[in-house]
């Protein structure tokens, strides 16, 4: 090639050769720069759990860590054949407690974010609506998301105290109970009040979440609605809800993992009361308190398992009309 | 049908006023158009006859009837919004029978009314679709199909055709003008800042100009008879020419206007006499821009393409029938 285009020509497939190579360039730049993060997620997450898991196959005590045996599946359940006959099945899944604790995870786990849902929601709404010192409104409204959990629970215990605890005093004066009621230790409002606390706790961030869906419709449907003469009841149901529903999703899924690993709240607010006992707290008990550490081990795991499903199963649900969309 | 009367509407927000008196009569079964630049309160005060926004002072009258106080679902109207306003989750069909359902016909009615609507605006294949999967120009006929659904005593349009390209705002102008036709019962209230829109449309137009009416009159008497600066610039493309200073002067006035379509070029008998600064070439039409002294080109329409050097020398003659004389506030002399 002789004429003065050749250089051109040739250059041109050279720069396409050299495509790939700045894609993998590109890639493994990403990849050190993700390199600290998932080194970092390793230790403190994967490494951790790994070694849950492990623990919970073996008989490992709280004080020798490295002289566990390995027993597969005894802690979860085994079965015995007693000399008299009579059979006996033992682990963690034949534990009453713990599907005591099981229940009142589930039962304050869906209560609660039942509640924190729609009081957020409606919280939401006000705030979306313009008004005078809404930006202060907002921000205050914050303040109990960002009083750190063991404040406000050692707040609200005083707050419930059966002896000095304002709230007897005042529902006392107001004659809705005839006598002091200690509320916290009480085995039938003891839930009732960690749920009081834990609603009064996360309204606030769940308002935040739907209030930023709300602000992703477009104000205009308003107006066509409300030219059209469209009930704002039949408005909200039918338009607000079906188009908030991807932000309120992820606003519950976020509050259904916190909710069931519930610890802090009931730690300090209701020790001891198997009425409100959790799973995390009965693994923690195992764990460190009873010296079961491979039992609680498999307590912890079976928390882990149940959390991964349950959000699996929700996010796959979500996922099939996320947008709203229609089957076609 | 609805005659429409408004009686010095004001409107303010805080201590702005917006909407600074408007006295206007839109009569019934009429196409009106309001237009005027951006910020002049034009959907302001399409908002203020819809109900959407309150009225500060002044009475709105539909039939003799003062609306004021009433919801806009209580007013008959329906609106089309520049934005389309559908409800994205909902198919075009739901979006169209939504706000019917309220009104307790029957099932099979709306259904009926709906495809009656769709039918009009050759929409009935789209009927399962939902918004996202329209086109810009198939979503803004869903729009004007669900306010035809209502079969409004008065339709209200906002800048309907300012999101869509250029073939299709004038493919959907047709059909707006048609429609029009067809619901001759209903009064139309149309709002743009385009004044090819306004003229192509409008049985009458109303100018806006800082929140006032500057000048109301068919598309004709608005050519023929600006009577104001602001209006003889604004209706009419390209502009018209407003000239001032000396050329000015010789007519005995402080702003000259002629437009392009109305100066001839000549040899002889030449008024003013300049130099081609800049041609557009159209194909139908050239526009020359030349320099005659005053402070900008003067710009002249000359059928066909021919072609013209810059620098070249003409000789221009404005029909003298065609000229305007305004004083030194932007108001004409006769
Ligand atoms: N809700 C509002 N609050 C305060 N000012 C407004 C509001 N709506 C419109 N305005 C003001 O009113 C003027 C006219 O607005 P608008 O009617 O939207 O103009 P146009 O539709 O002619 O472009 C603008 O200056 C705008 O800033
Ligand atoms: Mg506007």
């Amino acid at each position: 090639m002789t004429d003065m285009t050749a250089p051109l020509t040739q250059a041109r497939p050279r720069a396409l050769r050299q495509e790939p190579d700045l894609e993998a360039r590109r890639r493994r730049a990403a990849f050190w720069f993700l390199a600290p993060m998932l080194a970092m997620l390793v230790c403190v997450a994967a490494w951790p759990l790994a070694r849950s898991i492990y623990f919970s196959f073996t008989d490992t005590t709280l004080t020798s860590l490295y002289d566990g045996r390995w027993v597969g599946f005894d802690n979860y359940l085994s079965y015995r054949q007693l000399s008299s006959g009579r059979a006996v099945w033992r682990g963690t899944l034949a534990d009453p407690a713990w599907w005591n604790a099981v229940w009142n995870t589930v039962r304050f786990a869906a209560i609660s974010v039942s509640l924190e849902t729609v009081l957020g929601l409606m919280v939401a709404l006000v705030l979306n609506v313009r008004f005078p010192m809404r930006g202060l409104v907002r921000a205050a409204i914050l303040i109990p998301w960002a009083i750190p959990t063991i404040v406000s629970a050692k707040m609200w215990g005083w707050m419930l105290n059966d002896q000095f605890g304002i709230l007897n005093d005042m529902m006392l004066r107001a004659g809705l109970i005839s006598e002091k009621i200690a509320w916290t230790a009480n085995a039938e409002t003891a839930m009732a009040a960690v749920i009081l606390v834990d609603v009064w706790k996360t309204t606030p961030f769940m308002a935040l979440l739907c209030l930023a869906g709300l602000q992703m419709v477009p104000r205009d449907i308003y107006e066509a609605a409300k030219v059209d003469g469209v009930h704002p009841v039949k408005v909200f149901f039918r338009v607000t809800l079906p188009l908030v529903r991807p932000a309120l999703m992820v606003a519950v899924i976020f509050r259904m993992l916190d909710a069931l690993r519930m610890f802090d709240l009931v730690y300090v607010l209701t020790p001891n009361s198997s009425a409100t006992k959790t799973m995390s707290i009965l693994s923690r008990e195992n764990l460190i308190e009873f010296d079961k550490f491979a039992y609680g081990s498999a307590q912890s795991t079976l928390l882990f398992a149940l959390i991964a499903v349950f959000v699996s199963l929700y996010i796959w649900l979500g996922k099939v009309d996320l947008g709203g969309r229609k089957p076609a | 049908m609805a005659h429409i009367q408004l009686n010095d509407i004001r409107k303010s927000y805080g201590a702005a006023e917006v909407i600074k008196g408007v006295d206007l009569e839109i009569r019934a079964g009429e196409f009106m158009v309001f237009v005027g630049p951006s910020g002049c309160g034009k959907s302001t005060l399409l908002r203020l006859i819809s109900g959407l926004t309150s009225i500060s002072s002044g009475d709105l009258m539909f039939d003799g009837a003062r609306m004021n106080s009433k919801v806009p679902s209580d007013r008959g109207i329906a609106m089309v919004f520049q934005s389309y306003a559908l409800y994205p989750h909902m198919t075009v069909y739901e979006n169209m029978a939504f706000g019917m359902k309220l009104a307790k016909s029957g099932k099979a009615a709306i259904r009926a009314r709906v495809e009656k609507a769709a039918e009009m605006l050759q929409i009935g294949h789209l009927l399962d679709r939902l918004p996202r999967q329209l086109s810009g120009g198939q979503r803004q006929r869903v729009a004007i199909g669900r306010a035809i659904c209502r079969d409004p005593r008065v339709f209200l349009f906002d800048e309907p055709l300012s999101n869509l390209d250029a073939a299709l705002r004038v493919a959907t102008r047709l059909e707006i003008a048609k429609l029009h036709h067809e619901m001759e019962q209903t009064t139309m209230v149309y709002v743009t800042h385009d004044q090819v829109e306004a003229m192509t449309l409008a049985d009458r137009i109303c100018v806006l100009r800082d929140g006032k009416v500057e000048q109301v009159g068919t598309p004709a008497e608005l050519y023929e008879k600006p009577n104001s600066t602001f209006v003889a610039g604004f209706i009419g493309s390209p502009k018209m020419n407003l000239l001032t200073g000396e050329v000015a002067g010789d007519f005995g006035c402080r702003t000259l206007g002629i437009r392009p379509e109305h100066v001839d070029i000549t040899a002889e008998g030449a008024l003013w006499t300049g130099t081609v600064v800049h041609a557009e070439d159209l194909g139908s039409d050239t526009y020359l821009y030349v320099d005659v002294g005053a402070e900008e080109p003067v710009v002249v329409r000359r059928e066909g393409r021919r072609a013209v050097a810059l620098g070249e020398t003409l000789g221009l003659r404005p029909r003298p029938e065609h000229l305007h004389r305004f004083d030194g506030g932007g108001l004409p002399l006769h």
